[in-house]
C-alpha cells in the first residue's frame, strides 16, 4: 500500500457511501422483483401483514426468508424453523471471516451494523471494494455501509409492495413457483465443477425422497449429504481457485 | 402455529442469522476458521438451494410426477437451460414463469 503514489489522502465518508449505492445499484435490479415475490409469498403462505414485513426487517436474508415462510406456513415447530435458519444461513459465515480483517479496527458499534447489512449482495461489492484498496482504509467501511443501506431500502420497500399486492394475485398465477425459479438462477451458474455439481445433485435427490419427512426435514437430510459429497470429492480433485484466495484474506 | 408463536419464531431466526454474520467480526485478530470448514461451508447454497428446487419440481402435489403432465417440471427445467445460458436469475424468473403459464394454458400432454 505504502508504495502508491496516486492514492489520495483523505476520501470524504460521504462520497465512500456514494460509491457503495453506486456499486450496488445493478444488484438492486434484480432484487426488486424478489422482494416483491417474497411480500406476496410471506402473505399468500398465511403471515399476518405485520409478520410478513418483519421477517424482512428481523431475518434480513431473502432465501431464508422464502422457506421460513413457506415451513410457518405448514405449522413447522419453531425448533426445525431455527435449525433450517442455520443450515441455510451458514453461507455467511464465509462473509464474516472473508470481511473481518477489513472490519476489525472498527468501533464495536459499526461492527455491531455492518454485520446487520451483511448479505450475499453487500458483500459481492464490498469485498471487491476492500481487496482493490484504491481509497485510503480510514473511510472504506462507508463502502460497505451505502451498499448494504441501498439494498436494505430496496428489500423493506418492495416487501412491503408485495405485501399490499399480494392478497390481489390470484392463486392460479402461480408466482409460488418463483422461489424454485429464483433459486435456480442463483445456484445454476454456481456448478461449474464436479464437487458443486455432485453435492447439488446428491442433495436434490436426497429431498426427493425424504419429502414425506415431517416439517421439512428431508430438507436438513438433503442439505447436510450434499455438503459431505462435494467436500469428501473435492478432497479427491484439486482445490479451488477461491479457497484459496479467501484462506489468504481471512489470515492476513 | 399462532401469531405470537410465529413472531418468536421470526425473532430466533432473526438472532440466529444475525449471530452467524457477526461471529468472525468479535473474534479476536488471530482466530480464524479451520481450512475444512471453509472448504465444506462452499457447498452450501448449491446443496440447500438444490434441495428446495428438486421438490418443487418433482412433486408439485405431494407426489413423485415424472410425467409430461408436470407442467411445473417442463417449466423447470426449461429454467434450468435458461439459467444456464445466460447466468441471468431475473430473465429466469420471468421466462420461467411465462413457460409454466403457457403449459398450464395449452399443455398438449
Amino acid at each position: 500500500m505504502s508504495d502508491r503514489i496516486i492514492e489520495p489522502r483523505t476520501v470524504l465518508p460521504r462520497d465512500e457511501f456514494l460509491a457503495g449505492v453506486r456499486a450496488e445499484l445493478p444488484i438492486l435490479l434484480g432484487v426488486i422483483p424478489f422482494g416483491l415475490i417474497f411480500g406476496a409469498v410471506a402473505v399468500s403462505a398465511g403471515l399476518p401483514v405485520s409478520l410478513a414485513q418483519a421477517m424482512s426487517v428481523v431475518i434480513f436474508a431473502g432465501s431464508a426468508q422464502f422457506i421460513a415462510a413457506e415451513l410457518i406456513g405448514v405449522g413447522t415447530p419453531a425448533l426445525v424453523l431455527l435449525l433450517t435458519t442455520l443450515i441455510v444461513n451458514l453461507r455467511h459465515l464465509l462473509y464474516s471471516a472473508s470481511l473481518a480483517p477489513h472490519v476489525n479496527k472498527l468501533p464495536l458499534r459499526w461492527k455491531m451494523l455492518l454485520a446487520y447489512l451483511m448479505t450475499d449482495e453487500a458483500y459481492a461489492v464490498t469485498i471487491i471494494h476492500y481487496t482493490e484498496g484504491r481509497t485510503p482504509p480510514a473511510t472504506r467501511h462507508w463502502f460497505f455501509l451505502g451498499a448494504g443501506m441501498a439494498l436494505w431500502v430496496t428489500w423493506q420497500t418492495t416487501t412491503a409492495i408485495g405485501i399490499f399486492l399480494g392478497a390481489s394475485i390470484p392463486a392460479t398465477w402461480s408466482l409460488d413457483f418463483a422461489l424454485a425459479l429464483t433459486f435456480i438462477g442463483l445456484v445454476v451458474p454456481t456448478l461449474r465443477n464436479r464437487p458443486h455439481t455432485a453435492a447439488a445433485l446428491t442433495a436434490g435427490l436426497v429431498a426427493v425422497l425424504a419429502a414425506s419427512w415431517p416439517y421439512k426435514l428431508g430438507l436438513i437430510a438433503a442439505a447436510l449429504s450434499g455438503i459431505l459429497i462435494g467436500t469428501v470429492l473435492e478432497s479427491f480433485d484439486r482445490p479451488a481457485p477461491e479457497l484459496l484466495n479467501l484462506d489468504r484474506e481471512s489470515n492476513q | 402455529m399462532n401469531t405470537l408463536m410465529m413472531a418468536l419464531a421470526i425473532l430466533g431466526m432473526g438472532l440466529i442469522t444475525y449471530a452467524i454474520r457477526v461471529s468472525l467480526f468479535l473474534l479476536p485478530d488471530r482466530v480464524s476458521l479451520p481450512p475444512w470448514l471453509l472448504r465444506s461451508l462452499r457447498y452450501v447454497p448449491a446443496a440447500v438451494l438444490t434441495a428446495i428446487i428438486f421438490p418443487e419440481l418433482l412433486l408439485p402435489q405431494g407426489t413423485i410426477d415424472f410425467s409430461l403432465g408436470n407442467e411445473r417440471l417442463l417449466a423447470g427445467v426449461c429454467a434450468i437451460l435458461i439459467a444456464w445460458r445466460t447466468r441471468n436469475v431475473f430473465l429466469t424468473v420471468v421466462l420461467g414463469l411465462i413457460i409454466l403459464w403457457l403449459l398450464q394454458t395449452y399443455n398438449p400432454w
